[in-house]
């Protein structure tokens, strides 16, 4: 749990056990999913059609943008270029705020067709799967606003900026669960 | 001790520990009454002595946790209690009320007492560990409204750290959802499903940071550690339980009349709940390993890693052991529920308490730490106390897995008390080693009365 420089995570090793104990659930889940969808398969395929691709690409996009901001906020930071850190991080919860807006519009969209946990087991998977990690996009925005106003105050630079990449690596991590998310329950047929 | 109102924590924790004693006693008894169908009956019938041993083991724990919170939360604002005196009456409230219900219980039949208690006019009773009388309930409402209050205005008026506000969330959660032990809807499924949300959510939620935060106060006070390290410990612990614990309610929605859904996320969820047991292992051991100081209080240190081991152990471990759903529909409501129950509570909830007392009484009794007689006879009772439950739930576990197997397995399976006959000598291995238990039980209460010389003030 040491903070020295000669360590081969980034960021605190702390998050990294998170950052493994929330892998193992979003695992979990997916191979829940792939097991269930080779024995409905049928099922699955069908259904999978009515899902928005096109809402989801956008999303895809949104994240991995994101993505590249942070990368560029803990590059600013290492040079202590604080404003473009904290531009970096205030653009990288833009896109996740676009990301918010166009899952909940996806959602609103399902639930008005009637569509519920207990529709059928493809949609069961679908809905808990795409809110659990509606959730945790969430949890990675809070981690990330937390970091931009520590950041805006003052609180890292070239030397200390351990906090900027621990929430880095957590937004990665959702940003990386989505990238397989997508195409496990959007594409692959 | 820093403070002077942490003083009100000593009666808090004094009754827990005899509560404690009481649990044990009808622990016994109800043990004994497994194989010897009617012994003290008709005075205690096992229905009654069930929810004696039961209520009491909640009811201590509240003490103990109220305990703990009116020990630590001084130290961690740096400022007096706010109001030590209602403390001190919510005690007294608390402490008559609880001991006129289990008079209650004892002395009245089950319906009897509802009559009297009148609970007619708002029915809450007859629910497993929700058992009390209407009255007890708005009472318990009562006096945990006042201790948050108190809890509550010594935080937000003191130093706020990680500890404290982790702690204050988990009292106020503990609160909120005792509220729905008062919903008590005419749907039996509606009602079941509510009633998980006080008994789950409470020890699979809320109560788990109040764990969290118990140990990481002990913890730092016994290793050393910086308090930073410590507190990032605790926020990975925390998130990950409520990630886990909250969806994990589920695996109780299996066979009770909710959608089929339940039983997936119930599974995926819960069993992922051992994660976060997991880490308090790694944390507590991690940070004794790194600690910077030796505490003279070896045996608090003691009980703070049997807690992180034993929590594992029972709740994480031999929670998972039943909680998927095609493993459950085979175990649901066996002696396996019972195994795990036992080892989990004292794992978890039990040391814990342990840990604060055994921490903050020699404080509080104006020493850091116990004589070395004291503390030495306080380990023989963690390590009798700890090995017997361990056998307690080693022969709960076979007595369920041979239940399971008669009962539900076989090809021609038995009728319930027929697998209850051939199981008999698991409940006389138990009934033994509970008696081990109570003997370190006894000697964990007679360390306290331990007189010696040369005590480091």
């Amino acid at each position: 749990m040491d903070t020295e420089r000669t360590k081969p995570l980034p960021g605190d090793f702390a998050i990294w056990i998170f950052i493994f104990a929330e892998l193992m659930v979003f695992g979990v889940l997916f191979i829940a999913y792939a097991v269930t969808r080779s024995l409905h398969r049928e099922e699955f395929a069908y259904y999978q059609q009515f899902l928005d691709r096109e809402t989801g690409a956008l999303n895809t996009l949104l994240l991995i943008t994101s993505s590249y901001f942070v990368v560029k906020a803990v590059l600013a930071i290492k040079q202590d270029k604080v404003q473009q850190c904290v531009n970096g991080l205030g653009l990288a919860l833009l896109c996740g705020c676009g990301f918010l807006v166009a899952k909940t519009l996806e959602f609103s969209d399902k639930f008005s067709a009637g569509i519920r946990l207990s529709t059928n087991t493809f949609y069961m998977f679908y809905l808990s799967l795409t809110f659990f990690h509606f959730m945790h996009v969430i949890l990675g925005m809070v981690i990330l606003a937390a970091i931009l106003f520590k950041a805006r105050a003052g609180a890292y630079n070239h030397r200390e900026h351990t906090g900027v990449e621990t929430g880095a690596s957590y937004w990665h991590m959702v940003d990386l669960v989505w990238i397989i998310l997508f195409p496990l329950v959007y594409i692959i047929r | 001790m820093k403070y002077q109102s942490q003083l009100v924590a000593k009666n808090y924790f004094i009754a827990a520990i005899l509560l404690f004693t009481g649990q044990i006693l009808f622990g016994l008894i109800m043990g004994l009454q497994y194989v010897v169908g009617d012994f003290l009956f008709p005075e205690i019938p096992f229905n009654v002595a069930r929810m004696v041993h039961t209520n009491l083991l909640i009811v201590w724990l509240l003490f103990a946790f109220m305990g703990a919170a009116y020990f630590l939360v001084p130290e961690e604002s740096e400022r007096e209690l706010y109001a030590p005196w209602l403390a001190t009456l919510m005690f007294w409230i608390f402490l008559i009320a609880g001991a006129l219900t289990v008079i209650g219980y004892l002395l009245f039949t089950y319906s009897d007492l509802a009559a009297l208690t009148r609970n007619e006019l708002f029915p809450t009773m007859g629910r497993e560990f929700l058992e009390q009388p209407t009255i007890t309930k708005i009472g318990i409402v009562i006096v945990a409204l006042a201790f948050i209050f108190n809890i509550g205005m010594t935080v937000l008026t003191g130093r706020k750290t990680v500890i404290s506000l982790v702690l204050l969330t988990g009292l106020v959660g503990l609160a909120v959802f005792f509220l729905f032990s008062f919903y008590n809807p005419d749907n039996l499924v509606l009602d079941k499903y509510y009633w998980w949300w006080v008994v789950h959510l409470w020890v699979e939620g809320v109560w788990e940071l109040i764990l969290g935060s118990i140990l990481a106060f002990v913890l730092i006070k016994v290793t050393g550690v910086d308090r930073e390290v410590i507190e990032k410990w605790l926020y990975i612990i925390i998130a990950m339980t409520l990630i886990t614990g909250i969806i994990g309610t589920g695996h109780h929605y299996f066979w009770i009349g909710t959608p089929d859904y339940w039983q997936w996320l119930g599974s995926v969820f819960s069993a992922m709940e051992p994660i976060p047991f997991f880490m308090m292992t790694l944390f507590a051991f991690n940070m004794v390993n790194k600690r910077r100081r030796e505490h003279p209080n070896k045996a608090a240190v003691l009980w703070a890693l049997g807690t992180a081991v034993m929590a594992f152990l029972g709740a994480g471990v031999w929670g998972f052991l039943h909680t998927l759903a095609p493993v459950n529909f085979y175990t649901h409501g066996t002696q396996i529920t019972a195994a795990h129950g036992h080892m989990a509570f004292y794992g978890a909830y039990v040391m814990i308490s342990l840990t604060i007392i055994s921490y903050a009484m020699p404080i509080m009794r104006g020493r850091t730490a116990n004589g070395e007689k004291a503390q030495v006879l306080e380990m023989w009772s963690f390590w009798l106390m700890t090995i017997a439950m361990v056998f307690i739930t080693l022969f709960l576990t076979a007595a369920g897995i041979l239940q399971v197997y008669l009962q539900r397995f076989t090809e021609d399976p038995v009728p319930f008390m027929v697998a209850q006959q051939k199981i008999e000598i698991f409940y006389w291995l138990r009934e033994f080693t509970g008696l081990v238990f109570l003997i370190g039980l006894v000697l964990y209460i007679y360390s306290f009365f331990v007189k010696e010389e040369n005590v480091a003030a």
